[in-house]
């Protein structure tokens, strides 16, 4: 069978589970951060298939693709600057130990 | 069964466990490794599509960008050879069990939707005709976004510097000796 938008749909669908999935269980920000990215990428992945399949005359989703990644990555940078900083000032990047919002 | 689909399922395979691993290995380290394997099998997704500026882009922005970035955080953050705490047990039951709906019900209105494929030729994406595109202000053009997410990207600069920069009051508290544990409790 000839994969098609069906298959890609079914990948993007899992990947984003799998990324909720580690968002819910793990308690470590950074790795919190690796679900995020797992999500974001299979957003990707809908919009580029969504593209291909259903508007090939258009470039929205390719577009859009493109934006989500800058996107990412600025928010990847912001997030691990907040990491870091609460490293040093609470000697942990556990979720449960960064119950204070201040300091 | 063609080569052409016997890569796809590679593909797939390949995102898909390696994902599924990163979010289950309890090595930290392993599991930016992990995430960087499911990135590269998405980036083969992307040329697979015949996208292969998006391909590029992913590869360089989230492969060569954001998980050197998480390794490098991982370095400063985490103490060599420890591993994450392990979750409750009650927690990951709920979690998965969440998750499994979610995604049976997902793909059952996937199912159930008939999508209607085009058949309109589809246009060159090539880089030249990608960055005319961008950059156009005609219709159809996408200068406004282009420009929204470039003013983005300079307000996250920005923040970023500032947020890593320490504060000069609490600069001067350590130079008079003031440890950072006396600051806290202020």
């Amino acid at each position: 069978m000839q994969p098609g938008l069906y298959h890609i749909l079914f990948i993007s669908a899992a990947l984003f589970f799998i990324g909720v999935y580690g968002f819910l269980t793990r308690r470590n920000l950074i790795t919190m951060l690796m679900s995020i990215e797992l999500i974001l990428n299979s957003v990707n992945l809908n919009f580029i298939a969504f593209n291909k399949y259903l508007w090939p005359g258009k470039m929205d989703g390719l577009f859009f693709t493109v934006f989500i990644i800058a996107i990412a990555a600025a928010e990847a940078a912001v997030a691990i600057a907040i990491i870091i900083n609460l490293y040093r000032s609470h000697n942990s990047i556990d979720v449960e130990n960064a119950e204070e919002l201040k300091y | 069964m063609n080569g052409s689909t016997v890569i796809f399922y590679l593909l797939a395979a390949l995102t898909l466990v390696s994902g599924l691993l990163s979010v289950s290995t309890r090595q930290i380290f392993r599991a930016a490794i992990y995430l960087l394997f499911s990135l590269i099998g998405i980036a083969g997704i992307y040329f697979w599509l015949n996208y292969q500026f998006i391909a590029a882009v992913q590869i360089v922005v989230y492969v060569g960008g954001i998980v050197v970035l998480i390794i490098f955080s991982i370095f400063l953050t985490q103490q060599a050879g420890e591993k994450l705490l392990k979750q409750k047990i009650g927690r990951k039951i709920f979690s998965a069990l969440a998750v499994f709906c979610g995604f049976g019900l997902t793909m059952l209105q996937v199912y159930q939707n008939t999508f209607y494929e085009s058949a309109d030729e589809p246009v060159n994406t090539g880089v030249s005709d990608i960055g005319r595109k961008m950059l156009s202000v005609t219709e159809g053009g996408y200068a406004l976004p282009f420009e929204v997410v470039s003013m983005l990207l300079l307000a996250a600069m920005i923040g970023c510097i500032v947020i890593a920069m320490r504060s000069p009051k609490r600069i001067t508290n350590n130079e008079q000796g003031t440890s950072n544990d006396e600051l806290n409790k202020l």
